[in-house]
């Protein structure tokens, strides 16, 4: 899928086997995450709703991995995938899916507003496209502070449709904030397909009208995506500013816990999962035996006992005191 | 003695944080060399420079976006917005952002900032330049809302909003900024005055007034009036801040008076008054001698034409008509 004019070097060649493999981790986590997460949903367990990021691991693996820790991720409603890969806990993280007090959020988020300041991710969003002013903000720290920091700002394709994305990017235009726009194209806002929602083939085309970089890459792809993202936050990190990066992907399951997904047909789905991320990295791996077919098993197995084990941690729990209802409304 | 305005007070107060404290700066539009659309930002970015005093594109979403993701991220943002009708354009930052990431993140995020407006009518701003909001800020649990009625307290509230650690609304009016009846001593020194504390601006016997903003200065003038004309000896009291709320120095002047008429700018259909009647008659029931009255703005948009825009906003002769009601002097 190349499509672009960049000169984007090839930094994922010079990692460490162990950083390549600890992506191919991540992937897999995230994943059998979701499995189990689809399975609470089925059995009832997850109150109100979730949105699962099945399918688009490369996404956030590829772009999370090429920043450092100190740097900042703000994510959307589908973000399991972006906590998971910014290095939350993963016990903590279901508990908190299952509304249980030793939650990240002790039970007061949910799913959609998992935040884990620590590992400086400021949080899902429950309103489409409401944290691009926040990763504008957060931006906007860093340039104060001269912290050499960036910020990736995570959004869908239905996102780049509202008026704040404009407000948003051009704000970090004018002012070169180093804040990276990764906009997750997974083909459909919710049950409309983005041939019905924009008049242009491509989020990234919109770039033009701030004058900053716009790259439209494949966000199944782990490679594509770390090496474009690290190549960007250079130049966040120069003073270049701004950047619109398209990642296309397809979510593998309906857009939350409830739908019927009319909007599209069997075929397509399937056509899609033969674009795997994860086998398609997996594969990669193998051939250039950086892994074995074993060691490719251990990892996944090993991802799962820790999504079982996240589980079991998540089940015994214990739903939050309701004297916390009132709680945490205000700082002191 | 120096006496400020209401608006040099506030700006006396930005400038001397931002001289204290590095991580506070401000951004909103034309607030840079133009020095803000009241003029209240004049000087500041000559003294401050660009980068502290951020002149932003009209872009109310954004400029509430970006204070959310600074604050956030440890700084201490001041948005400024034009004028609280605006807010309305940045609705879901203020409300399902700034005012919910706290809590919805289980109290590990802090989101010190302060959005300054100028609300409030009385200037021929007509219907989207005019509101006063209130009552829909602090609806929304996670923020402050606080609403100055004299220079002194504006400086003290001021300096109070930017080392609070929550979002605070706080809600300018436009008539005080320059009334130089207004003009007040304002001490050169920093001092903040809490928030969630009234005042009672006058002390009386007979009847307690409660009101906010500029309708205390009124409701100021009325009980001056009253005692001078006809010996009524009302009690005035500011809540100064309306979110968190000091019922507690309500109930307290209607223990000692017997008698409340609350008044506010807003519409009164669920207007904040509402809700001080409502704990008044809840909590102090047994001190009430009479029942309670709300003096407000007719429930229509601001219109523009003079005599329109005074029919709608409490006048003096409505807030008198009231007390004398309750009174049985009527």
């Amino acid at each position: 899928m190349k499509e672009n004019n960049f000169k984007i070097a090839n930094k994922f060649e010079k990692l460490s086997r162990d950083k390549k493999i600890e992506m191919l981790r991540k992937m897999y986590k995230i994943r059998h995450f979701e499995v189990e997460v689809d399975k609470f949903v089925l059995r009832g367990m997850i109150y109100g709703t979730c949105h699962l990021y099945t399918g688009e691991e490369a996404s956030a693996v590829g772009a999370i991995s090429a920043i450092d820790e100190t740097d900042y991720i703000v994510s959307t409603h589908r973000g399991h995938g972006h906590c998971i890969a910014k290095g939350a806990d993963l016990n903590i993280m279901m508990a908190e899916l299952l509304g249980k007090g030793n939650g990240y959020c002790k039970g007061k988020g949910g799913s959609m507003h998992i935040a884990d300041l620590d590992s400086n991710n400021l949080g899902a969003n429950g309103i489409v496209g409401g944290g691009l002013g926040i990763a504008a903000g957060a931006a906007l720290t860093c340039t104060l502070k001269k912290n050499n920091r960036v910020v990736i700002g995570f959004f869908g394709d239905g996102a780049s449709n509202e008026g704040l994305f404009h407000e948003a990017l051009n704000l970090a235009s004018i002012w070169k904030l180093p804040v990276i726009y990764l906009c997750e194209n997974n083909q459909y806002g919710m049950s409309t397909s983005v041939k019905e929602s924009m008049n242009i083939d491509r989020v990234s085309k919109r770039a033009a009208s701030y004058g900053i970089d716009g790259i439209t890459i494949d966000g199944n792809n782990v490679i594509e995506v770390y090496n474009t993202v690290s190549h960007f936050a250079k130049r966040c990190r120069e003073g270049v500013g701004t950047v619109l990066i398209e990642s296309l992907t397809y979510r593998w399951r309906g857009h939350s816990k409830h739908d019927s997904q009319v909007y599209r047909t069997k075929e397509e789905v399937e056509e899609w999962k033969k674009l795997d991320p994860i086998k398609k990295y997996k594969e990669y791996l193998i051939e250039n035996k950086l892994i074995t077919e074993e060691e490719d098993k251990e990892i996944e197995n090993t991802a799962i006992k820790e999504i079982k084990n996240a589980v079991a941690f998540a089940e015994k729990s214990e739903y939050p005191d309701i004297s916390e209802v009132e709680k945490d409304v205000y700082s002191d | 003695m120096r006496e400020l305005t209401y608006l040099e007070a506030i700006k006396e107060a930005i400038r001397q944080v931002m001289k204290e404290n590095e991580d506070v700066f401000m951004l909103g539009e034309d607030i840079g060399l133009y020095g803000g659309s009241f003029g209240l930002t004049r000087g500041l970015f000559e003294e401050f420079g660009k980068d502290r005093i951020r002149n932003t594109p009209i872009a109310e979403a954004a400029l509430i976006g970006a204070a959310v993701g600074s604050a956030v991220t440890g700084m201490r943002p001041i948005a400024e917005l034009m004028f609280s009708d605006f807010s309305t354009v940045a609705w879901d930052q203020i409300v399902n952002q700034a005012a919910k990431i706290r809590y919805q993140f289980g109290g590990k995020a802090k989101v010190p900032m302060v959005i300054r407006t100028a609300h409030g009518g009385g200037m021929g701003f007509a219907a989207q330049h005019s509101q006063s909001l209130e009552a829909l800020f602090a609806h929304i649990p996670g923020l402050k809302v606080v609403m100055p009625s004299c220079p002194y307290d504006a400086k003290g509230l001021f300096i109070a909003s930017v080392y609070d650690n929550n979002p605070v609304i706080f809600l300018e009016h436009k008539i005080l900024y320059n009334n130089k009846k207004y003009s007040q001593h304002v001490p050169e020194e920093m001092y903040t005055i809490p928030l969630g504390k009234g005042e009672v601006k006058k002390s009386g016997k007979d009847l307690t007034l409660v009101a906010t903003s500029y309708m205390v200065q009124k409701s100021l003038e009325v009980a001056n009036e009253l005692k001078d004309k006809m010996q009524i000896d009302c009690e005035v009291v500011d809540l100064r801040t309306i979110k968190p709320l000091d019922i507690d120095l309500v109930i307290e002047s209607v223990k000692k008076t017997g008698r409340l008429v609350c008044v506010e700018e807003a519409c009164s259909f669920g207007g904040f008054m509402g809700e001080v009647a409502s704990q008044v008659a809840e909590f102090g029931f047994d001190y009430l001698d009479a029942p309670i009255v709300r003096v407000a703005s007719k429930n229509c948009p601001v219109p523009y034409s003079y005599v329109l825009e005074q029919e709608m906003i409490p006048s003096s002769d409505r807030i008198k008509e009231n007390i004398l009601k309750v009174l049985g002097k009527a």
